[in-house]
């Protein structure tokens, strides 16, 4: 997975100075966090809920070689194929080799950030097939050459402007060539210039919220019900998934599905939940003639018993992204992954490597929001620490930082020394003190750029205790 | 009575290292607090930091050093009691897990953690303390620490604790739960981040007209004080315990 994680500072500090980018992430309270808090009210039993999901998804992960295997003997008993990814290059090559075996040359995508994950639509364009986004937000960034800055919300970061402005540049070529204000006329010409992707599609490409093992379906949640076009129009239909999706029952799946969209959008019920069990029978009336599942590991198993297990509970819901402070004031695109926030925090280095992503696991303040909302009680905090841990171990930490925690850890059991330092460092505030306030100090510009400290004065507590 | 009272038993003030460079008068106000609640309060000689720093800073050698010299330095007592959610979390919520299971260490952490608590805590739920106290200091506001409020379940004890004060009006923020920014070394490491959410947090303090916010960790404060400050608000920043005891030091 490629990732600019490691310019985390610098596009985080372009995104706090971006007003078009501020005003767009400040509609995340109301549309999001909000919504959710009255999504988990109107539920009293929610919360018990939230431990029902847990206990399926870690019962799931502990037993996937089993669940993955009764999954795949259902979709090929229902006429289906299934395709095992051991990393991003075999999925991309599994997903192309299928689409040039049909002979398509059209595809049509739904949204999945498994597709995002392993870069399948550049590496299809590069093999000739023209594959078109269809989720509107994904749209947008499609047209825009731009990476989505939210697992469910791609294009969160972006004006209605911006996105008139796309449109006018792009769409002309369709016969549009006025340029459109309202949010709904911005909608409606989405909707017909998509509606000829739909139709000229040969081959469908979807993700997958969940896999049900006891019966072999596939299933999406979408709010556009372009999931269902792309899937029923083309005769292939291809599903490109991450082996932790899949779920035992049908059951668990909808303890599941409730959890899930109450913490993504607040709502009860996406407008579209679609259920694609294998191919199309005899008599029939509609579906694919070719359902193919894609099951990629990408680094997931090697999760398995490790450090970062509980992150394979993970249902891509992002919430954690809604509610963290630190999003919510920078956005996604600083984060330099396609899995931003929080869950980011944990899955990106794990995929792409901690050194690729060093700030990452940092970038928190450890408020534990995140953990406090995660429908499946993912410990985030915990995991980001085993991150700042693996990096201390690996030396990747800041040698500032490094010496600074280990010269503070040293002298705090030092009890006489630690004193010392105390008394001395009071000292020195009370001389950069200006009416009792330190407005500027030479080696501490990073509280100082930005806040004032009120200076201690008469010595340490334990020193004054002990004048008493 | 139904159940047995603790008082008179040995408190352990454990102050934080923030309080004890930053703000002394909070250990002043803790001490007089626990003291007033009818207990025996020591200060244990040697204390210094709770290892917080290189825990979060991934330097878990160093946690595990500072664990082992502060479980030391707090033996042999009945309670230790600090003035801050976050420390009080690091060592009742994560010494533990920084030991094996079932070793002495581990045992030693886990007993530690049993009688280790929260200042409002410790008063509300512990000592049930019936403060008769007053103050002066108006409407105030207060701001729930993430540690405190997330690790401990600190939310009604410091405002029971202080609407029950006369002359104590509480007028609640908008997410008095969103994080202010301060996050330890998070502070340092992306202080546009940590400031702006400081900016957040004032302008949610500023529209209470409150004069003054009152929090239960030292690190919370520093931040938003500074921040306010900056700003040119004379909005005043108190530690929970300076309120309750009635010892606001300027």
């Amino acid at each position: 997975m490629e990732v600019t994680s490691n310019q985390f500072k610098q596009e985080a500090s372009k995104a706090l100075r971006n007003p078009v980018l501020q005003k767009a992430l400040g509609h995340i309270e109301e549309g999001f966090v909000e919504a959710r808090n009255q999504a988990a009210r109107r539920l009293p039993e929610f919360e018990q809920m939230r431990d029902r999901a847990r206990d399926i998804k870690a019962h799931a992960i502990d037993n996937l070689g089993f669940y993955l295997s009764q999954f795949e003997d259902q979709v090929i008993a229902q006429g289906g194929q299934v395709h095992w990814a051991a990393d991003a290059q075999e999925a991309r090559e599994i997903v192309a080799a299928i689409c040039l075996d049909q002979g398509a040359r059209n595809i049509a995508k739904s949204k999945s950030m498994v597709t995002e994950e392993i870069e399948l639509g550049p590496y299809l364009e590069a093999k000739g097939l023209a594959s078109v986004e269809t989720d509107l937000g994904e749209y947008i960034i499609q047209l825009r050459d731009e990476k989505p800055s939210h697992i469910i919300a791609p294009i969160i970061h972006l004006s209605k402007e911006q996105v008139s402005d796309t449109f006018y540049e792009h769409h002309q070529k369709h016969g549009y060539f006025d340029k459109l204000t309202e949010r709904s006329a911005l909608v409606k010409q989405a909707r017909s210039v998509l509606r000829k992707s739909f139709m000229n599609a040969d081959v469908g490409i979807t993700g997958a919220n969940f896999l049900v093992a006891e019966t072999g379906s596939v299933v999406l949640v979408t709010n556009e019900g372009n999931g269902d076009l792309v899937t029923t129009i083309p005769d292939t239909h291809i599903v490109v998934t991450g082996i932790e999706k899949v779920v035992p029952t049908m059951d668990d799946c909808h303890t599941l599905l409730r959890v899930l969209v109450r913490s993504a959008t607040g709502q009860d019920t996406t407008s579209y939940v679609s259920f694609f069990t294998g191919a199309k029978r005899p008599g029939d009336a509609a579906g694919p003639s070719n359902f193919h599942v894609v099951l990629v590991d990408n680094g997931r198993s090697d999760m398995v018993g490790g450090v970062n297990h509980d992150m394979l509970r993970c249902i891509r819901c992002g919430a954690c992204l809604n509610h963290c402070p630190v999003y919510a004031n920078i956005g996604g695109h600083a984060y330099g992954s396609v899995y931003p926030g929080p869950m980011g925090a944990v899955l990106t280095p794990q995929l792409a490597g901690v050194e690729q992503a060093i700030d990452l696991p940092n970038a928190s303040t450890f408020c534990g929001k995140c953990e406090e909302v995660c429908p499946v009680r993912i410990p985030l905090p915990s995991l980001m620490r085993h991150w700042r841990e693996e990096e201390f171990a690996r030396h990747l930490t800041p040698k500032p930082m490094r010496f600074g925690l280990g010269m503070w850890s040293w002298l705090g059991r030092q009890p006489a020394l630690y004193r010392v330092v105390l008394s001395m460092v009071q000292r020195v505030l009370g001389l950069f003190a200006k009416r009792g306030w330190v407005k500027h100090l030479p080696m501490g510009t990073s509280w100082t750029l930005y806040r004032d400290m009120k200076a201690p004065k008469g010595g340490s507590f334990q020193q004054q205790w002990r004048r008493r | 009575m139904a159940e047995a009272s603790t008082k008179g038993k040995r408190v352990a003030l454990f102050a934080t290292c923030l309080v004890d460079l930053m703000r002394p008068n909070v250990g002043f106000a803790a001490a007089r607090l626990i003291e007033d609640a009818g207990y025996q309060l020591e200060v244990p000689e040697g204390q210094t930091c709770c290892g917080q720093p290189a825990y979060n800073g991934g330097d878990r050698a160093a946690a595990v050093a500072a664990a082992l010299y502060t479980i030391d330095v707090l033996s042999g007592f009945d309670y230790v009691v600090l003035p801050s959610g976050s420390c009080a979390a690091m060592i009742s919520r994560h010494y533990p897990t920084l030991f094996e299971k079932g070793s002495a260490n581990h045992d030693r952490a886990v007993a530690l953690a049993a009688r280790t608590f929260e200042l409002t805590v410790f008063l509300a739920d512990i000592a049930k303390t019936e403060l008769s106290s007053s103050s002066t200091i108006g409407a105030i506001t207060y701001h729930d620490s993430c540690s405190g409020l997330r690790e401990l379940g600190i939310h009604d004890q410091p405002r029971k604790l202080l609407s029950a004060m006369e002359g104590v009006t509480i007028s609640e923020m908008k997410n008095p739960d969103t994080c202010c920014g301060f996050g330890g070394t998070f502070c340092i490491k992306y202080p546009e981040i940590s400031s702006r959410l400081a900016e957040r947090k004032a302008s949610d303090i500023v529209q209470t007209g409150a004069s003054t916010l009152v929090a239960g960790d030292v690190g919370c404060m520093l931040n938003i004080e500074g921040k306010l400050h900056r700003q040119g608000s004379d909005i005043k920043v108190r530690h929970v315990a300076e309120i309750l005891a009635d010892m606001v030091d300027d």
